[in-house]
């Protein structure tokens, strides 16, 4: 008999190790990308100029994926690409996490004055266009991966502060809460120890869904030129050079495109994948 | 002739056990019918079988539902919608989920009029006036323009009951019809649905769990267990003396009018035994 | 009267909240590193020019008063005056809102259609491959932002079947006619399909790049709400009143499964209006947001704040509008 909550399950469950699989090779990628990389990703050799990848008529041995306009290699430059990309989603997702969190929580759960507060100040980031402040920010911190971490923190805290605040509501309002408040725990503790762990699989959901959004912000600001100042491959800088040049090497723009997409998909079914686990109605 | 006739019915769940086992009965025209059964019993199945409202879980396995005559089930399905929205109605359980909260009053009697017998709109709309009336709903023009939530529950269940009887069905299907509603209401509309049940000669196949309503409005019964018609009698008969030792207990389980005080006793464990056995010998057979 | 008062308080709300984002904007910018003076004048220009040229544009006052004298402008109509071409800020960006209007609106509208078609076929088709089907696409959809969509089409659509314009607004050989700048708009009315023609097959990629994921959102709720309709009782009812399932679907069921879904499209219409900043850079489309990273780069001031605080008043117009038509669409709120 066909059960259909069985095969929503081994969808999910297939998802979620495909998912992880694709980010934990990522992560090995960036750890030894100096040894897997087949050339200097920053090497120019304008003789060498936008080689096709190796399957088509043209292809230069050793250049796997072709080469961009400056005949640096593709295939080393995505695997550079890596390490920004990793290291931006990683501390940019933990910090607004946990920036997001705190405040959420609290807003959620002490309410009076601080949810007045915080709430009003995500009323105004709601109206701020995104792409264009973190834009505005990078333009006054200057560029540079720190830049772009906390450009990400300061924009997207309200992704966290938002949900966590509606769920501490949500939690605070059960039995549970009161009675822990009863047994004469304070408010602080409770809110650590009552109301957390169970917001805490939203917040992992969410934070897993943030580390693909830090990705794509990166990604846009290297687009728009604002990235990382020096000549460290990223992805979004060798996306925005074969935007120029599409319509004479595709494979510069389609080769880093592909692996973004992927990535991006990657964190967005990883957290969904992560939400099912957790529902416990699917459960 | 009867207008309603089922002949060996037998649905179950896709892929699971039965829920109607080869279930006959007849409706005469004009004539109405109570189908009685614990919850579970399969008696708002048949309702909805007659009415082509199974569930998609569900499947018909075998016999045939006789409208008028007609075999609905040998039927295309578009065909099969027409004809029953054209000869039989329901009247639904619980009035406060059966009309639409976001369309007016007066669309949702109508619309069967206009759109599948093809009325004229004027026409439908002074007929839907005319019932509202009947159904004694003060200032119907009015009421015609509310939205449901605008109305009352018993409001919303003489406004049902106008739709169901709106078209001049030949046979209406009352789905628990009171149980939703108070107790000092239930027995208005109860009144109601009788009255107008006599007025307008519809045959009535009347789903209930509670027999007192059976003896007040029925002149005949089915009662239901696992899905298996255990006894098919007449009101009077059936109270006088009720042939099956399941019906017996079900009756005594019931609380008298005449005497509400009257201590009950519950459906005892051999009487449960004995059908349950009865059943499976039943499917033995139908498999054998 | 309860609904104007919960209307009067979202005003003040709204107010509160375009104040905010106007104190936060003019001291974020004031921070940028780099003099926009020293930048508009020609190499060799003295000190004095400098100073002379600052004091014109009141960069020269303390913060504070620079924000209160640029506060008192906004109230008027006076956003200042562009740094680079030295043209009001009100001006220019009025000259640029049509074109991202009409870009966000085309979007919407094919979000609609493409999400709502999504959601009715789901529905209609429930427990059977094409729902399957459709489940995937729209994970798939909602997955991966506007701008890798973008690039997308363009690699589909600019490269691999160039069947679409990719970058522009308009074939720039074209002669325009036109008075105001909403050319969808003014070329239908003139007429000109030619132009009309042009103009869509520019429109329609970066459009579908920001319809997708909002396609997908609107797809998967509306299915959501669709399904859960589907089973109540005046459903029911209907399928008994002879309607097919169509009918069933369209009128029974779709005017209430769409009041659920429409507050939460109200709030990703204005994400979807926030990337139009990186999708018209993306397709080199002259609107807003292809100005305002133009102005960042620039360090054009007055036009940052202009652009940023129109984008703010466009976006919470928006969820007034959607909170309204919420209103209207529900009778329970309409009678209250």
């Amino acid at each position: 008999m066909l059960d259909g909550r069985s095969m929503v399950r081994r969808r999910a469950g297939a998802r979620l190790w495909l998912s992880a699989g694709w980010l934990g090779l990522l992560c090995v990628i960036a750890v030894f990308a100096p040894w897997i990389a087949p050339k200097d990703p920053l090497a120019q050799d304008l003789f060498l100029g936008r080689l096709p990848p190796f399957w088509v008529a043209g292809a230069e041995p050793g250049y796997l994926l072709g080469t961009d306009s400056l005949g640096r290699d593709v295939l080393s430059r995505i695997l550079y690409g890596v390490r920004v990309a990793l290291s931006v989603a990683l501390v940019a997702g933990t910090i607004t996490c946990i920036v997001g969190a705190t405040l959420g929580l609290m807003a959620g759960f002490l309410r009076g004055w601080v949810d007045l507060v915080i709430s009003r100040f995500i009323d105004i980031w709601m109206a701020f266009p995104p792409v264009l402040f973190s834009i505005l920010l990078i333009a006054v911190l200057g560029p540079g991966l720190f830049s772009i971490i906390l450009a990400i923190v300061v924009i997207d805290w309200t992704r966290f502060a938002r949900v966590v605040r509606a769920e501490a509501m949500a939690q605070g309002a059960m039995d549970y809460v009161a009675s822990a408040r009863v047994a004469g725990r304070g408010r602080l503790g409770t809110m650590v120890r009552e109301i957390l762990p169970n917001v805490l699989p939203t917040i992992v959901v969410l934070l897993t869904l943030e580390m693909g959004i830090a990705v794509i912000v990166e990604a846009i600001l290297s687009f728009v030129n604002l990235s990382i100042a020096t000549d460290d491959p990223t992805w979004g800088g060798m996306i925005a050079e074969g935007r120029t040049s599409v319509h004479q090497a595709w494979w510069v723009l389609v080769f880093p495109l592909v692996t973004l997409f992927l990535t991006v998909l990657a964190f967005s079914q990883l957290g969904e994948g992560l939400k099912d686990r957790f529902d416990p109605v699917l459960r | 002739m009867s207008f309603l006739s089922i002949r060996e019915l037998s649905v179950r769940l896709k892929g699971g056990p039965p829920l109607l086992r080869r279930v006959s009965l007849d409706v005469a025209a004009g004539e109405v019918r109570g189908l009685v059964g614990e919850s579970g019993a399969g008696k708002s199945m048949i309702g909805k079988a007659v009415l082509g409202i199974l569930p998609g879980s569900v499947e018909v396995t075998g016999g045939e539902i006789r409208l008028d005559g007609v075999d609905l089930l040998a039927l295309p399905p578009a065909e099969r919608r027409r004809r029953i929205g054209a000869t039989a109605a329901l009247i639904p359980q619980d009035p406060l989920t059966a009309l639409n909260p976001s369309r007016r009053i007066g669309g949702q009697i109508t619309d069967r009029l206009v759109d599948i017998l093809g009325w004229e709109r004027g026409r439908a709309e002074a007929r839907a006036r005319e019932l509202l009336a009947e159904v004694q709903i003060p200032e119907p023009e009015r009421v015609l323009r509310n939205y449901p939530h605008e109305l009352s529950g018993g409001m919303r269940q003489r406004i049902l009951i106008a739709s169901a009887f709106a078209a001049e069905p030949k046979l209406i299907v009352a789905d628990e019809p009171t149980t939703a509603l108070d107790v000092t209401v239930q027995k208005q509309i109860l009144k109601l649905i009788a009255g107008m049940q006599a007025r307008h000669g519809t045959a009535l196949l009347f789903v209930t769990h509670d027999l007192g309503v059976v003896s007040k409005v029925c002149q005949s019964l089915s009662v239901l267990y696992a899905g298996m018609v255990v006894e098919d009698a007449r009101v009077r008969d059936f109270f006088a003396a009720p042939k099956h030792a399941y019906s017996a207990a079900l009756l005594a389980a019931t609380p008298k009018y005449t005497d509400p005080m009257a201590s009950l006793t519950p459906v005892p464990d051999a009487v449960i035994e004995a059908v349950r056995a009865e059943v499976a010998a039943a499917d033995r057979g139908g498999h054998g | 009267m309860q609904l104007l008062r919960v209307f009067l308080l979202r005003l003040v709300t709204t107010a509160v909240t375009l104040v905010g984002v106007a104190v936060i904007v003019f001291f974020v910018i004031r921070v940028v590193p780099g003099n926009p003076i020293a930048m508009m004048l020609p190499p060799g220009a003295t000190e004095a020019d400098v100073a002379a040229l600052t004091a014109l544009y009141g960069l020269d006052k303390p913060l504070p008063a620079q924000f209160l004298i640029w506060a008192g402008g906004v109230l008027q109509g006076d956003f200042g005056t562009s740094i680079t071409t030295r043209q009001p800020v009100l001006g220019l960006v009025l000259g640029r809102l049509p074109a991202t209007l009409e870009l966000s609106v085309m979007a919407l509208v094919m979000a609609v259609v493409i999400g709502g078609v999504a959601a009715l076929t789901g529905t209609r088709r429930r427990g059977t491959r094409v729902e399957g089907a459709i489940d995937i696409a729209n994970g798939m959809a909602l997955s991966v932002p506007d701008f890798l969509w973008g690039l997308v089409l363009i690699l589909l659509f600019g490269v691999l079947v160039p069947v679409f314009h990719i970058s522009g607004r308009v074939t720039p050989s074209l002669e325009l006619p036109f008075t105001t700048n909403f050319y969808l708009f003014e070329s239908l009315i003139r007429l000109r399909f030619d132009l009309w023609l042009d103009i869509v097959s520019h429109m329609l990629m970066p459009a579908l790049a920001l319809a997708v994921p909002l396609a997908a959102i609107i797809g998967q709720l509306l299915k959501q709400s669709l399904k859960e309709t589907m089973h109540l009782d005046y459903v029911t009812l209907a399928r008994t009143k002879g309607y097919g399932e169509n009918h069933v679907i369209l009128r029974e069921a779709l005017r209430n499964a769409v009041l659920p879904t429409l507050t939460l499209v109200g709030v990703q219409f204005t994400f979807l209006i926030g990337g139009t900043v990186i999708i018209e850079r993306l397709f080199s489309y002259e609107g807003l947001g292809n100005m305002a990273i133009d102005a960042v780069i620039n360090r054009d001031l007055p036009l940052i704040q202009g652009i940023v605080i129109l984008f703010a008043v466009i976006f919470t117009g928006v969820n007034l509008i959607v909170d309204l038509l919420y209103a209207a669409l529900n009778p329970r709120l309409r009678h209250a």
